[in-house]
């Protein structure tokens, strides 16, 4: 059933490397069947978040007073870039044989994740610190640290994959199981950006709108 | 160290039998005769593994494997374990409700609490998903000429993580309490403020477990479905259990995400203070509700779906006829997976949405029936002018759709908002349910372990029991069930653990008869097995087509070989072995056999398995440095697995051939026998053209054709 020549969504090897693009057709269609179910259960959080956020404040502060919009726009840049550098990575390893390029690229990509997730913590160690908004204060700080604490820790997980695949890129080679790997990895980071532009806007714009 | 930091918050209390000594009762002491037969069995596999010398089989053949056949015959193993379990506490709830028609009874309310909640949480995640689960896995790769699921490991580690569950709950009848709450968990009841024991922490964690396998499971299903038919096998051209496999893992998919979001969140409430669902400072059970049923009502239709596709291949084999309206029957198994999604709030029409929101979701709920009805009809016309062979499967699926049709009808008046005012949360809603799942799901699981378990083990199931087993437990179900509804109208609520109404007891009595019925029923199926263990020989089926089979499975050796199919299939159209045996394609020598890869046995499921229940049971009793020992050690399991670069191995082409021409010549040299022979010691497993009356008389479908 796997035709050679068929082609999958996202960046194909068709052209660089026949062999690997023949095993890559059933791992990417049940990665992104992965990715659906993750995205389902990132919907739940919105779903619920969009509840509390109106009706779950309790006595606690509104979303408007604890949120830091310039805080949430450089994370949105930082993450966007991080995807930017992560297409190049991809790029490097379709188009080029050489690993240093190729880990450059994963390096500077997970550096911006480390931003990324640093400024998060920083986000939340101030509204903790200068609202006094804990998880623990009303129903709508539930939601929201579960939704973003549930993106940051798949932005961190994603780093760690990041890591292992450096390992196994100095290790094991640039060879087809590590290339595949690698595919996956880009479409989970790309798909950790779609949902943060979700919450940027559903979230913090909404939030400091209302 | 303190205890605290080793031990958590387990102490010698909380085991079981220190119930027992400090405030001997009935109801403690069936906790510790319940405690007592799970350690007991544990004692006696691990002594019967010993002295047979099986540890080292078991580890290298089975809970190493990544083959989709062991795996899924590892599933309905846990499932028949776990089943045995729940029907007992199912009995024990009965007896107590008899019991306690004018008094307390012989349990205590937390008892009984305990017992209603493992016994729902436990058929639904731990018998009915691991059921069909394992069926899917054994049969559907079979089916549609692959060699192998899309992911084999992934696979195992859906099974470990299902095991890890099964495991959690088993031990929360030694250490500790379960649940009070129900199947569903209905938060603030099982919130901190409430339920400050473990006991809500262990129903948390073994479903989550579940919940995590069964979404990895329906992943890999459906990629295998779409990624891995033999040529030819185009979509509508599989046979009808892969179509509702393949909708079964779509609503996998899709349906357990929420039921994970909700119970890390009940989980978070709990442990950390939060307030998803609290009373005050902003938390909202109806939430959890929706999130819940969210998950729940899909999975209803993920525990049906499997089985209707047992029945059409049931029907179909057992009339000798090609399945009628099959376009029609995949419409219909779709249609029903997409509104599944649209119903869930009829779980909860009495809390607080408006008329015309209940009205939609009524509605939306009776539009169900209309596809479910084309599908009864389906089978009834396709029994029309067949030649009907009353084994076994077909008396289940007979009895499947005259009850089954009664329980849907009265899902219709539950669907009636007006109407589920009177009777929710009643016993008229435990009758209707189970009237559904018990036809429908478990007798359902039950025939297609008859019919497939000659091709799993090389032999048949010995015929006379499993009618025995029959003819208790379809009467045993009326018996058990068809009160409740009396019952349900005349106001008895569901899980109560006490009476007074006298007029009540002559109906409780009745179920308890229908109860025992049914185990009764089950002790014939496992003696049913022992039997036929014993008469293997005279029961042997090794060429691999006991019941003159339609589709793929059937033209393999049973049991197959590893790689499933020594040369991979081509197929130009349904019930492709009917077909290849009409036109004499079947059973011939390829032109050439080839190299096959299969996949490596790997330590990684089983490991994974381990630490995700240490992980859960460290959860369950606070025992923080097992969590973070048992979260990292998973993961590195993990990591440490995508080093390996040896996960596959060939198996050379002449030992593939060398087998399967072996198995070619004794199919050529033995005999096949004709319908009427078919339970008799006479069946080899090679079926002869079956020619009604005259020879030149035209088959079943011929005569259809012809007709229409």
């Amino acid at each position: 059933m796997n035709a050679p020549h068929s082609l999958h969504p996202g960046v194909n090897l068709d052209v660089t490397d026949r062999e690997s693009h023949a095993k890559a057709s059933e791992v990417i269609f049940g990665f992104w069947i992965f990715l659906m179910s993750d995205l389902v259960l990132f919907a739940a959080l919105f779903a619920t978040y969009a509840a509390m956020s109106s009706q779950g404040i309790a006595h606690g502060p509104t979303p408007a007073e604890v949120f830091d919009l310039g805080s949430a726009f450089i994370e949105t840049l930082l993450l966007l870039l991080s995807s930017f550098t992560f297409g190049f990575a991809i790029l490097a390893m379709k188009y080029s044989t050489s690993r240093a390029r190729l880990l450059g690229w994963l390096g500077l990509t997970a550096v911006l994740g480390a931003a990324f997730v640093a400024f998060e913590l920083h986000d939340y160690y101030v509204m903790i610190e200068t609202h006094d908004a804990w998880p623990q204060t009303s129903g709508f700080l539930s939601a929201y640290y579960l939704l973003t604490g549930t993106h940051a820790v798949h932005v961190s997980a994603g780093i760690l994959w990041m890591i292992v695949l450096a390992v196994q890129v100095m290790t094991l080679g640039i060879n087809t199981p590590v290339k595949l790997r690698l595919l996956r990895l880009a479409l989970f980071w790309h798909m950790l950006d779609i949902v943060w532009v979700g919450i940027f806007t559903f979230v913090y714009l909404f939030g400091v709108a209302t | 160290m303190s205890w605290e930091t080793i031990f958590g918050q387990l102490s010698w209390d909380s085991l079981v039998f220190s119930g027992a000594i400090k405030h001997p009762s009935t109801s403690e002491f069936v906790a510790s005769g319940a405690g007592s037969i799970v350690i007991l069995g544990a004692i006696g596999v691990v002594v019967l593994l010993t002295v047979m010398h099986w540890w080292k089989p078991l580890w290298r053949d089975w809970l190493t494997s990544v083959d989709h056949k062991k795996i899924g015959i590892m599933y309905i193993v846990i499932a028949l374990v776990m089943f045995l379990r729940a029907l007992i506490e199912a009995g024990v709830m009965r007896s107590q409700q008899l019991a306690a028609a004018d008094g307390a009874g012989y349990l205590s309310a937390d008892h009984f609490g305990q017992l209603f909640t493992t016994h729902g949480t436990i058929m639904i995640f731990f018998v009915a998903m691991p059921f069909i689960t394992g069926l899917m896995n054994y049969v559907m790769p079979l089916q549609i000429g692959a060699r192998d699921v899309s992911f084999p490991l992934l696979n195992a580690i859906s099974l470990m993580l299902t095991a890890a569950g099964a495991g959690l709950i088993m031990v929360s009848l030694v250490v500790g309490e379960f649940s009070t709450g129900g199947w569903s968990g209905y938060p603030p009841y099982t919130g901190i403020e409430f339920s400050p024991g473990e006991g809500v922490d262990y129903w948390i964690w073994s479903v989550t477990l579940a919940s995590i396998g069964s979404t990895l499971t329906g992943l890999n299903f459906a990629v295998t479905l779409y990624k891995q038919r033999c040529p030819g096998m185009s979509m509508f051209r599989m046979p009808l259990f892969c179509w509702t496999t393949l909708c079964t893992s779509i609503l996998m998919i899709f349906a357990m995400a929420p039921l994970t979001v909700a119970t890390i969140m009940l989980a978070l409430d709990r442990y950390l203070g939060f307030h998803f669902f609290t009373n005050g400072d902003g938390g909202n059970m109806m939430n959890f509700a929706n999130l819940f049923w969210l998950f729940g009502h899909p999975e209803v239709y993920i525990l049906l779906l499997p089985a209707l596709g047992v029945w059409s291949e049931v029907v179909s084999t057992f009339v000798g006829k090609r399945i009628y309206g099959y376009t029609s029957l995949v419409y219909a198994t779709m249609c029903i997976a997409v509104l599944s999604f649209g119903v869930w709030l009829h779980h909860f029409f009495t809390m607080g949405q408006s008329a015309n929101v209940n009205a939609i979701f009524g509605i939306a709920t009776m539009i169900i029936g209309i596809p479910t009805g084309v599908k009864v009809y389906d089978w009834i016309l396709t029994m029309y002018r067949g030649r009907i062979r009353i084994t076994t499967p077909m008396l289940f699926h007979i009895n499947f759709l005259l009850t089954f049709v009664l329980g849907g009808m009265t899902g219709i008046l539950l669907a009636n908002p007006t109407v589920d005012f009177q009777v929710h949360n009643s016993l008229f809603l435990i009758a209707h349910f189970h009237n559904m799942i018990i036809p429908g799901v478990l007798f359902g699981m039950f025939a297609a372990v008859q019919y497939w378990f000659p091709k799993a083990f090389g032999f048949r199931l010995h015929e006379g029991w499993g009618k025995a087993a029959f003819w208790s437990m379809a009467p045993g179900f009326l018996l058990a069930f068809f009160p409740l509804y009396w019952l349900g109208m005349n106001g008895a609520p569901r899980r109560t653990v006490m009476w007074s109404d006298p007029s009540f007891t002559p109906w409780f009595a009745l179920a308890m008869l229908g109860a025992a019925l049914l185990l009764l029923g089950t002790v014939f199926l496992l003696v049913q097995i022992a039997v036929s263990i014993r008469q293997r020989r005279q029961l042997n089926v090794l060429l691999g087509d006991p019941w003159d089979g339609r589709s793929l499975e059937w033209s393999i050796p049973s049991p197959p070989p590893a790689w499933n199919f020594s040369v991979v299939p081509h197929v130009d159209g349904r019930d492709a072995f009917t077909e290849a045996k009409k036109t004499g394609q079947a059973y011939r020598s390829p032109a050439a056999y080839s190299d096959i890869e299969v996949p490596r046995n790997s330590m990684a499921a089983p490991l994974i398995g381990v630490f995700s229940f240490t992980l859960a049971f460290g959860l369950v009793w606070h025992i923080w440095w097992l969590v973070v020992f048992s979260f990292v050690a998973a993961w590195a399991v993990v990591i440490a697995r995508s080093f390996v670069s040896q996960t596959t191995e060939i198996i050379p082409a002449s030992r593939v051939e060398a087998e399967h021409e072996a198995f070619l010549a004794a199919v050529r040299a033995t005999p096949g026998v004709t319908r009427d022979l078919e339970m008799s010691s006479k069946n080899r497993g090679k079926a002869a053209p079956d020619r009604i009356g005259q020879p030149g008389q035209k088959l079943p479908d011929d005569v259809l054709e012809s007709a229409l």
